[in-house]
């Protein structure tokens, strides 16, 4: 059984932060040995978290600020991704496969769909003008288990 | 993230490398416009054989070059399509649409069928 363990990440609203952001917490979850498939989920919904917040929390404007928080307890990844943006004003449609706001950006209105196919929770916690705070959590099936 | 673009007779073969996510696909969306509205092109062969990362951003790309190349149109063939990336096609209905081939050749012969 892993040590609970934590990590804190801030850093501004640029789209190259967005690989940056998935790559440190593959990092970290690595401590959990999760199979290539579960590195891939996890990778995943960092960008479309990620990519949220700088798209549509912060309007591409690179003076914002993200924060994602990743905790170990036991055998699960509780993650969050934080952003003081504009917030969203309908939360129900925004999670709506397919849905998007912004359609002129070639945007796929998949993100939110993603992040719930590949974690087991996700809430997400949002207010008009304050921001959005993305809840995630995925149970790791270590592989060590097998060997026990 | 690196194209690769050759040109094969009307086809246009597109060879992606790397990571395809929001802060790449403006990259990819451009080369590829640039490279099917300047030459003769009438279908494109998208290679994912080198693409080591996708996700929702790179959907958006890929159905957007999927209107432009239908709307003139042509066909859009995709290969050498990873687990990871065909589960984002599944997911998002993206695979009903688009031809799926094994590997170049195959997407290559099957557009030689047709045109």
């Amino acid at each position: 059984m892993s040590r609970n363990n934590h990590m804190q990440l801030r850093f501004a609203s640029l789209s190259e932060n967005e690989s940056f952001a998935r790559v440190t917490v593959a990092a970290f979850a690595s401590q959990l040995d999760p199979t290539m498939e579960e590195l891939t989920d996890i990778k995943t919904v960092v960008s479309e978290a990620v990519t949220n917040a700088i798209i549509h929390g912060y309007e591409n404007s690179p003076d914002g600020e993200i924060e994602i928080c990743a905790r170990i307890e036991d055998d699960r990844l509780h993650l969050t991704v934080e952003d003081k943006g504009r917030g969203i004003e309908d939360l129900e449609l925004a999670r709506q496969p397919l849905y998007t706001s912004k359609p002129e950006l070639e945007r796929s209105g998949m993100g939110f769909t993603i992040m719930e196919n590949f974690m087991d929770e996700v809430d997400v916690i949002s207010e008009p003008g304050k921001g959005t705070k993305v809840v995630m959590v995925k149970r790791i099936a270590s592989k060590k288990a097998l060997f026990n | 993230m690196q194209l690769e673009l050759e040109h094969h007779r009307r086809t246009l073969i597109v060879r992606l490398k790397g990571e395809l996510d929001h802060h790449t696909a403006e990259t990819v969306k451009v080369k590829m416009e640039e490279a099917i509205l300047r030459g003769d092109v009438h279908h494109v062969v998208l290679s994912m054989k080198d693409l080591s990362f996708m996700d929702s951003s790179g959907l958006g790309v890929i159905l957007g070059r999927y209107k432009l190349i239908t709307g003139r149109g042509g066909k859009m063939v995709v290969c050498d399509v990873n687990p990871a990336v065909y589960r984002l096609f599944e997911m998002s209905g993206l695979f009903k649409i688009l031809t799926i081939r094994e590997n170049e050749r195959s997407a290559l012969s099957s557009l030689e069928v047709v045109s």
